[in-house]
């Protein structure tokens, strides 16, 4: 039973029935319905045509449902004067598809379940393990979305930059249950590159892949965190990073810069270097003032004063950091870290517990904490 | 999307505006309060934004380690006990202003009179998820 097939062809099917006219909200629960009947029969006998199958299922359960209310009987007799599955529908359809479910009318949650569930292919049960929420709350949730968007038509392009927020948004969310959500955004990204030439898009899967590749270093082995200066570089994964930086390269040359595609080049320089002493942190400086052209965004400035200590110095550092607001998330953290590098441990060991309690989750509390341990116990008490 | 964590308190709260207690309420005013919290609950499924709700019986037991091969040992409740939690509701929001708004809504659940009580209810954000970028 082959899952990221069965899921590879769910964008497919979807615009198929659509394309037959059938509505998105009652074509997508089609569609699950048929996906959850190709996990229950395929391990035993897969059909030669995958696609062909799930549309004929998705098909049927679509005339059931509607056989099923009367009052759309007039409907039915149109649809099923239809004809059989057509051609592969054309990367447009998946395109669109990708724009309907990121749509701006969506809150965040809701443009992120209803990408999973009709782009993704997961089901409901699956995409509710994954954000620990009740699967009744999930259901709801992505049936409200697709309310939401049923008088959107699909036959316009929308903003590309919505799309992306969305799939970074799943990559970002990491990996709880048995989805992994990093994995599947990086799979989304791919196929809505093979469907778009558009140097942000190849930005972000540039970005995720060169993240991922550090996944299994960042957590040592009780789950605590290890800084990058700290990470065993050796269990870096190099062909995603070699496939990373290709796609930011060929992303690059086309000379339209995004802030996926600057984020991404300051993952590969971080890549690029054997140890945490090699990195070219000038560079990595030039390309956030690039960042703050491009975004503005304060956290920007924040992860900017952090790369000016590394390449100027702890002062310069903090010199950076003094022209922020100091209640940003994360800013004492890196007061913190600044002031150890510039020898007041005492000052960083205060900051540190107090960047633990303002900590936005767990890990980063505990590995804070340990932070302002590590420096207390070398103090004389 | 974040989860916060509604809590509702038998004692340690400031005291609400509509601040008489249950037990001298009609028992229509009872049924009102609590068919609005189950709307309340029934809605936020709905939204897509319920996680869990949960009712505490207001005493419990102090219990606590007493050393190898010895049983735990048990204590309480204390009269001194400040704070005592009576139940919660978990959402799961898009923003922090979505939470407070929620939180203001449950507050409103009538009481005598059937006035808001205006209940302070304390919201607090769970530790999410490490977020994969950090750099």
């Amino acid at each position: 039973m082959d899952e990221a097939l069965l899921r590879s062809l769910t964008p497919g099917v979807l615009t198929v029935l659509v394309r037959r006219g059938v509505d998105f909200a009652a074509a997508e629960d089609a569609v699950q319905d048929a996906l959850v009947e190709a996990v229950r029969v395929w391990p035993a006998e897969r059909p030669r045509d995958p696609k062909g199958w799930l549309v004929t299922v998705a098909w049927r359960r679509f005339l059931d449902a509607t056989r099923s209310d009367a009052a759309r009987r007039r409907r039915e007799e149109r649809v099923e004067e239809e004809p059989a599955p057509g051609p592969a529908p054309a990367s447009d359809d998946t395109l669109r598809l990708y724009f309907l479910c990121a749509h701006p009318s969506l809150t965040p949650s809701s443009a992120v379940a209803l990408t999973l569930r009709a782009v993704g292919g997961l089901t409901t049960r699956q995409i509710a393990q994954a954000y620990l929420v009740p699967e009744a709350t999930m259901a709801q949730r992505i049936s409200r979305a697709k309310r939401t968007v049923s008088g959107v038509r699909l036959d316009r392009a929308g903003d590309v930059a919505t799309v992306l927020r969305v799939l970074y948004l799943v990559f970002n969310e990491g990996y709880s249950g048995d989805v992994d959500l990093a994995a599947e955004a990086i799979r989304l990204t791919r196929q809505l590159k093979a469907a778009i030439d558009h140097p942000e898009v190849a930005g972000l899967l540039a970005l995720m892949l060169l993240h991922h590749a550090r996944r299994a270093a960042r957590t040592a082995p009780d789950g605590s965190l290890v800084p990058l200066a700290e990470q065993d570089r050796g269990t870096w994964d190099t062909r995603a990073i070699a496939e990373g930086v290709r796609v930011l390269q060929l992303a690059l040359a086309q000379d339209r810069l995004g802030e996926y595609q600057a984020q991404a080049a300051i993952a590969a320089l971080h890549a690029d270097a054997l140890s945490a002493e090699e990195t070219d942190w000038v560079q990595i400086v030039e390309w956030y003032d690039e960042l703050v052209r491009l975004t503005g965004s304060p956290v920007v400035r924040l992860n900017r004063a952090v790369a000016v200590g590394e390449a100027d110095g702890p002062r310069a550092g903090l010199a950076a950091l003094a022209d922020l607001d100091a209640s940003l998330p994360r800013h004492t953290a890196v007061a913190a870290h600044l002031h150890e590098r510039a020898g007041d441990l005492a000052t960083a060991a205060r900051l540190y517990a107090e960047a633990a309690h303002r900590a936005p989750n767990l890990a980063e509390r505990d590995h804070l904490t340990r932070q302002a341990a590590r420096l207390n116990a070398r103090r004389p008490r | 999307m974040a989860k916060y964590l509604l809590l509702k308190h038998y004692r340690g709260a400031p005291a609400p505006v509509n601040d008489v207690p249950m037990a001298e309420w009609t028992p229509e005013e009872i049924s009102a309060h609590i068919q609005y919290m189950n709307d309340f609950a029934a809605r936020l499924e709905k939204t897509g934004e319920f996680v869990d709700s949960q009712a505490l019986a207001p005493e419990g037991t102090f219990v606590r380690y007493d050393g190898e091969g010895r049983p735990p040992v048990t204590d309480g409740p204390f009269a001194e006990t400040k704070d005592v939690i009576a139940g919660w509701m978990v959402i799961d929001v898009d923003s922090y202003e979505r939470a407070v708004e929620l939180a203001g809504e449950l507050s409103a659940a009538p009481g005598a009179g059937g006035r808001p009580i205006h209940e302070w209810l304390e919201l607090r954000p769970f530790l999410g998820a490490h977020p994969t970028v950090t750099e």
